[in-house]
């Protein structure tokens, strides 16, 4: 099954990179997306502590 | 729905929970898909090349939802002004430039050993498409080129209204013009023309790509509305 799924044939130089920019693709979206997230959400809690007395 | 999620505070409730169920959902239809996909036979016309078809066929459905996306949240926030819209479409451009960019490189990819060319000028399908990446793109530009927010914001959801148009022209680009790029398969009048064997796989990783498109979609949502609750802050701050 994974030698077939991995077989590409005289098309791998065309269909493995695809596989590449795509994968390269959901990286760079999850990874900006989460990091986003994660420092405005720290930067929030931050400002809110330093507003208590 | 819609207008419970309206309220931010009811939006960041919902939106703690359904992005990361979205995200394994995500993880679970592309990975059955891909797998289905990568391990059906080669086609009889395109051999192995029929692999790049399952990435490169939900890259290009979900660029075209993040485009109806990023036009609804604008039209929404131009005429009720709402904050979490405009949120919304703010969140939703990189996410719509990135899966373009990705149906346009894998559609490339494929062409190549096709039609014996990476791109062809005179094929309505390919330019429209590369015409949705460049409102994408300039959507974010006119956003940020402007200094006032407000102003900026404005400025990009009237051009991402107008853009609207290019759907149409995407969609039914293969039907109205001779194009190299082959016609309607799936979404048609009589059925889908595709085995099921290609057909099962290439649904469910196209309902994978738009469950990751939702799960991106408002986390970034989420980060916006944390943004501008630090900005407000800051300058709260600075004013005390």
């Amino acid at each position: 099954m994974i030698g077939q799924a991995l077989s590409a044939g005289k098309y791998a130089a065309f269909v493995w990179p695809a596989y590449g920019v795509s994968v390269l693709g959901f990286a760079w979206m999850i990874v900006d997306t989460l990091a986003r997230a994660h420092r405005w959400r720290r930067r929030v809690d931050r400002l809110e502590r330093s507003k208590e007395p | 729905m819609f207008s419970a999620l309206a309220n931010p505070l009811r939006f960041m409730a919902f939106s703690r929970w359904a992005a990361p169920l979205l995200g394994v959902l995500a993880t679970g239809l592309i990975g059955s898909g891909l797998w289905l996909g990568l391990n059906a036979p080669p086609d009889y016309q395109q051999g192995e090349t029929v692999k790049i078809m399952f990435i490169h066929v939900p890259a290009a459905w979900t660029s075209m939802l993040a485009y109806a996306c990023l036009g609804g949240a604008s039209f929404v926030s131009l005429v009720f002004r709402h904050a979490l819209a405009d949120a919304a479409a703010k969140a939703v451009a990189p996410l719509g430039a990135a899966f373009t960019a990705i149906a346009l490189i894998t559609g490339s990819l494929w062409g190549r050993p096709m039609w014996g060319a990476w791109w062809v000028w005179g094929d309505a399908r390919l330019v429209s498409v590369l015409v949705l990446l460049l409102l994408f793109v300039g959507y974010m530009a006119l956003r940020a080129s402007i200094d006032d927010e407000a102003r900026g914001a404005r400025a990009a959801e009237i051009l991402a209204l107008v853009g609207l148009i290019n759907l149409p022209i995407v969609k039914f680009s293969v039907e109205w013009w001779n194009t190299l790029h082959q016609g309607e398969s799936i979404m048609r009048a009589g059925g889908s023309t595709l085995a099921p064997v290609y057909l099962t796989p290439l649904l469910l990783a196209g309902a994978g790509y738009a469950a990751a498109f939702g799960a991106l979609w408002l986390e970034r949502i989420r980060a916006e509305v944390w943004r501008r609750r630090a900005t407000s802050l800051a300058l709260r701050a600075a004013l005390a």
